[in-house]
């Protein structure tokens, strides 16, 4: 097989999007950067521990108000844990989650979309009709009522969201592959009797990657607020791991007399998901203008 | 235009079949009923006897059958916390609901399409600035949050409102505010997107040339025609009104659809669950449906397509 088909590798791709990417926006990138180094080494960073606490310290008040103690900087629950190691730790879940559902959803609706694009015909028309009705399904119910049924549980939260997501992506990638295949190298590989699979992988693939690049970073943060949403009503991640939207769910009922045990978790939410946001927009507008809304 | 609300009609048809058969296979995902049901005393045939009488032993095709005619006559079962059939509490709870939604939705459009076709029209001023900034951060707050707040402000600390339940106007602001809230930043970005493409195409350079007014430009032939592609988008926004009424729901006990699916869920109430799901997708997938139509009516490239 000659070289010349292949206009692009996966690694060519990557080394051109980096050279693209040179001015990225400092402050998001940071702040992601931070809470994922606090996830990865919340063991070792984490004053205390998330699960345990002592009651005698219960519901104590963040150090700079009138009570507070600089043992406790942002005070404890009702269970007399502490916050900041409960923040810290429940930074380790949402990523974890973002992570695990989005490269699920992610690979399942590439390879599917790849599939879709490439072929046509009947498999394209039902794979499409698919994600159709998958797209015009009520998303947040048809969470609620799987984990109802299945129990809450860190891995149906996942399954529930990628069950829910991978449409998207298989639209996209879809759109993508039908415009590629048109173009003279993918018709030179072809004429270079290279395998349908060959096709698909280097030829195809790595043009679509600065699509799916956006879209990642832009569902991430959607993920983040989906997990915490279904965690905050009970459906979500159960409720002994530190997660922030459980957080904020047990600091409701608390609001009048300790309103810092939700206040914290919420603005680590609104910070997460504004930088994951920030950076997809920024990605997207210089990778793909003409990916609009997604 | 027959065939695109025929194709539309026939689309809707099989979301709802799809819905309800996971609304339907749910329940089996608990468990055997039966269990819970008999006693440790009952034997194997007691089993299959009381399988026989539920309608368990029968291919599954054929139980979802049942389900779905019940469900279409309005039987969605009894419920096992309040031992009342789920329709009669789902009718006497949704009113509240459709006051709260309606609320809402007039708050968010309010605020929406003004800010959006303004921050068009003025690109790159200071206010679409900070309108952006509005809708960047609307997009990221998570609601459940932003109501807490609003409540620890509002209801806590000033104590102008009251923080929960249902009653007069001065208890329907926080939560309006909040579920609204769930729209705005979306129809905001997608209103400022679809006016600055409008504003810049060929029909609205001739009647600034024709001399109509600026105002007129932007406000009727800028937003009439804008206006179709964010109707395109009222999936995505019917999707998260209804969650925003969940969420609002739940965090101000407003006696509501979304908060009593919420408790149900708590208390471990199926059939209450499940007919909940249901009415809401039936909505939804009426909503949108009604959306398209609407659609082909606006966009007259459908409308005189044969």
């Amino acid at each position: 097989m000659s070289d010349q088909a292949e206009p692009v590798t996966a690694a060519q791709q990557i080394a051109h999007l980096v050279r693209r990417l040179r001015i990225i926006p400092t402050v998001p990138v940071l702040i992601l950067l931070a809470l994922c180094l606090l996830g990865v080494f919340a063991p070792l960073i984490a004053p205390y521990s998330a699960t345990e606490g002592s009651l005698r310290d219960k519901l104590m008040p963040p150090a700079w108000v009138a009570g507070g103690s600089w043992t406790h900087p942002l005070g404890t629950d009702l269970l007399g844990r502490d916050i900041l190691s409960r923040l810290i730790y429940g930074a380790r879940t949402s990523f974890t989650v973002a992570a695990l559902a989005v490269f699920f959803a992610g690979t399942v609706g590439t390879i599917l979309g790849l599939i879709s694009g490439y072929f046509g015909g009947l498999t394209d028309i039902l794979l499409m009709r698919l994600t159709d009705i998958a797209l015009s399904v009520p998303l947040i119910l048809m969470a609620i009522i799987l984990v109802a049924a299945l129990g809450t549980s860190f891995t149906n939260v996942i399954l529930v969201i990628v069950l829910l997501l991978w449409p998207r992506y298989a639209r996209q990638v879809r759109g993508e592959t039908l415009s590629i295949k048109e173009r003279d190298f993918v018709a030179l590989a072809r004429i270079a009797n290279c395998s349908h699979i060959r096709i698909i992988w280097r030829h195809i693939f790595p043009n679509v990657i600065p699509t799916l690049l956006v879209l990642v970073t832009l569902q991430a943060g959607y993920v983040v607020l989906l997990e915490s949403t279904l965690s905050f009503l009970g459906v979500g991640i159960p409720p002994s791991t530190p997660a922030w939207g459980l957080m904020i769910a047990e600091g409701r009922t608390i609001i009048d007399s300790a309103w810092w045990v939700a206040m914290w978790p919420g603005l680590s939410i609104l910070f997460m998901v504004l930088s994951g946001n920030l950076l997809g927009d920024w990605l997207r507008d210089r990778l793909d203008p003409t990916l609009k809304q997604v | 235009m027959r065939r695109y609300i025929l194709g539309r009609a026939v689309q809707s048809l099989v979301c709802l079949l799809v819905v309800s058969f996971v609304v339907f296979y749910a329940a089996r995902l608990t468990g055997d009923p039966t269990i819970l049901l008999l006693s440790e005393m009952a034997t194997k045939e007691d089993a299959a006897r009381l399988k026989a009488h539920l309608g368990l032993d029968k291919p599954i095709l054929v139980q979802y059958g049942l389900f779905l005619s019940h469900a279409v006559r309005g039987d969605l079962g009894e419920s096992t916390r309040v031992h009342r059939p789920v329709i009669d509490v789902l009718l006497a709870r949704f009113p509240a609901s459709l006051q709260l939604g309606s609320v809402a939705i007039a708050i968010s459009l309010l605020i929406a399409l003004p800010i959006g076709v303004y921050s068009a029209a003025k690109r790159g001023s200071f206010f679409d600035l900070v309108g952006r900034m509005f809708a960047v951060l609307g997009q990221a707050l998570p609601l459940f949050w932003l109501g807490l707040v609003l409540m620890l402000i509002f209801a806590v600390w000033l104590g102008v409102v009251p923080a929960a339940g249902r009653g007069g106007i001065r208890h329907l602001i926080l939560p309006a505010v909040t579920m609204g809230w769930a729209t705005t930043a979306a129809i905001m970005r997608l209103t400022r997107s679809a006016m600055l493409e409008v504003l810049d195409s060929e029909y609205v350079k001739l009647a600034r040339i024709k001399g109509v007014p600026e105002w007129k430009v932007v406000w009727k032939h800028g937003l009439k025609n804008a206006l179709l592609p964010v109707v395109t988008f009222s999936v995505l926004l019917f999707a998260e009104m209804i969650a925003g009424a969940v969420v609002t729901e739940t965090v101000f006990a407003w006696p509501g659809v979304g908060q009593l699916l919420i408790s149900s869920v708590f208390y471990r109430d199926f059939p209450m669950v499940q007919g909940t799901v249901l009415l809401l997708s039936a909505l939804f997938v009426a909503g949108n449906f009604t959306v398209d139509i609407l659609y082909a009516y606006l966009n007259p490239k459908i409308r005189y397509r044969q």
